[in-house]
């Protein structure tokens, strides 16, 4: 009876660290996979892009508009419009790759998943600051060209971000062609006093509800890597 | 005619009341350019409250000529019809009360050709009222604050429009707005028909503009569809639809579309119709009337 136990308590200990061995393994293996596209991403210490910007919201109806994409490490970033007014959501400029991989955080590594097409490995970012604005980011990262595919960033003010990314001409910076920006929108509704609407006697629009999701493009066209943005642009 | 049309005006503009609505127009206009120059921010803040949690608004870039000019005629264009009255309503009742409209009348045009040519200067000082307005909200505006992308607040969007994207739709606009003004005129001429002094159409053309802009704003599901598409009011306010633009697939606004092309046209359709119908009476009324001013 005694061997019975020994024998019992000896197998669970092993069938434990046989359990335990996988997660320790993959997260070693997350952390090393996010220095490997980290290191992607510092080779590119500044840049200036110029795209095409779309803008999808159910309660703004913008022109599509040519804008200049400026950014300098380690996280400063803008979106220009040169001959006209953009309006730019605010977790496109805060949730940057590069302030997602800044500071510290722990990883865990989700397994694999499928993103456009390619196998990612998702690896999800827990902000060691406990103030932190960030909750939660997870990442979808192609581990054989080490690029990220989308983001899915958790805040506590601002709700869930999602940026996809797709990459082409410039994949050997790890700078995408296309990004897709996604993030809630808040409830838009203007009292009529101050308002410009009249009626047309028309159907009425169905009233934006909060939650409801936004959405951003930006298209790359070309991209000056490495020559160098003044501060100034940043103001 | 031409001849008949130049002394009109010339009665008209030989009258100081006539330069009341140009200077009332000009101190309404410089008070807000001057209110939203130096706290024009608040004002857009007030505008953008809804977006602001979520986007990063220029205000600086925001607050351009092209906005300034579009919230003055917002204001401006409910009362200038009133301003518009005050030269309307005086054009026969002004005649009838100095005793010249007895005189007039033997004169070697036909009743009818007077009719018109009253009526065609009253709508020439409204198209000059507009230009007035034009310079001073419009191209003033553009000189003090400059030219950017336009964006409008409406209930429940918020429209943005290039400025290469704009000067046009000014332009309808006034046109359009010229078309509203002169429905109120044509009222303010018909009233005039009927008084021996000019304040009794002035203030019975203001008294109905007044009620039934009331009646158009009102928001009683009962007069939505029965009354309120037949009152004159409720298009004159349609000048803002070459505001709104078309959107595409993906909720992008196109340049150099009208979101709603027909329904302007509709409410341009019943202001002419109300025009045609003020000066037809007028004219068919005065043809009747026995002058004894």
């Amino acid at each position: 009876m005694k061997n019975l136990l020994q024998y019992l308590y000896t197998a669970y200990l092993l069938l434990g660290s046989v359990l335990l061995l996988p997660t320790g393994v993959h997260a070693q293996d997350a952390a090393a996979l996010l220095q490997k596209v980290r290191a992607r991403l510092d080779q590119v210490n500044d840049y200036q892009a110029s795209g095409l910007m779309k803008t999808n919201v159910s309660f703004l109806k913008v022109p599509e508009a040519q804008v200049t994409v400026y950014f300098s490490k380690p996280d400063k970033l803008k979106i220009k419009n040169e001959k006209g007014i953009s309006l730019v959501p605010k977790g496109a400029v805060t949730i940057s790759l590069n302030n997602l991989l800044k500071g510290g955080y722990t990883t865990l590594d989700a397994g694999m998943d499928t993103t456009a097409g390619h196998k990612v490995r998702v690896i999800k970012l827990l902000p060691q600051d406990e103030n932190a604005d960030l909750v939660l980011s997870t990442l979808y990262i192609d581990e054989t060209r080490l690029l990220i595919l989308k983001a899915r960033t958790t805040t506590r003010e601002n709700g869930t971000y999602e940026v996809e990314m797709s990459y082409g001409k410039y994949i050997a910076y790890a700078l995408p062609d296309r990004v897709i920006f996604t993030f809630n929108t808040k409830n838009y509704k203007l009292p009529k006093g101050i308002t410009f609407d009249y009626d047309d006697g028309s159907a009425k629009k169905q009233e934006t509800s909060a939650g409801a999701k936004g959405k951003v493009e930006l298209s790359y066209s070309s991209y000056i890597i490495n020559k160098g943005v003044p501060d100034g642009v940043f103001q | 005619m031409w001849k008949l049309l130049q002394i009109e005006l010339f009665k008209i503009f030989r009258r100081p009341r006539t330069y009341i609505p140009f200077a009332a127009i000009a101190a309404m206009v410089l008070i807000i350019q001057l209110g939203l120059k130096f706290d024009g921010r608040s004002y857009l803040e007030l505008m953008m409250s809804s977006l602001s949690d979520s986007f990063y608004i220029p205000y600086n870039m925001i607050m351009n000529g092209y906005l300034v000019a579009f919230v003055i005629l917002n204001t401006l264009l409910i009362q200038v019809p009133l301003l518009v009255a005050l030269v309307a309503g005086d054009t026969v009742a002004g005649e009838a009360n100095m005793g010249t409209l007895r005189l007039l009348v033997t004169r070697p045009f036909s009743r009818t050709q007077l009719m018109l040519v009253k009526f065609g200067a009253s709508v020439i000082y409204t198209i000059l009222l507009l230009v007035w307005m034009a310079i001073l909200a419009l191209f003033l505006s553009m000189l003090l604050f400059g030219t950017n992308d336009m964006l409008i607040a409406r209930n429940n969007v918020m429209e943005q429009i290039r400025a290469s994207d704009v000067l046009w739709r000014y332009i309808a606009a006034f046109g359009y707005a010229t078309v509203a003004l002169s429905t109120v005129a044509a009222l303010a001429f018909l009233l005039s028909i009927f008084a021996e002094n000019s304040i009794g159409p002035i203030v019975s053309t203001i008294s109905i503009v007044i009620v039934l802009t009331i009646l158009s704003e009102m928001r009683i599901p009962l007069y939505d569809n029965t009354i309120k598409p037949w009152l004159f009011t409720s298009h004159m306010l349609a000048w803002k639809g070459f505001f709104y633009s078309r959107s595409n697939g993906e909720g992008a606004a196109i340049p150099g579309t009208v979101e709603n092309l027909p329904a302007i046209l509709r409410s341009l359709g019943v202001l002419l119709a109300y025009i045609v119908a003020f000066v037809t009476a007028a004219i068919w009324i005065f043809k009747k009337k026995d002058i004894l001013s």
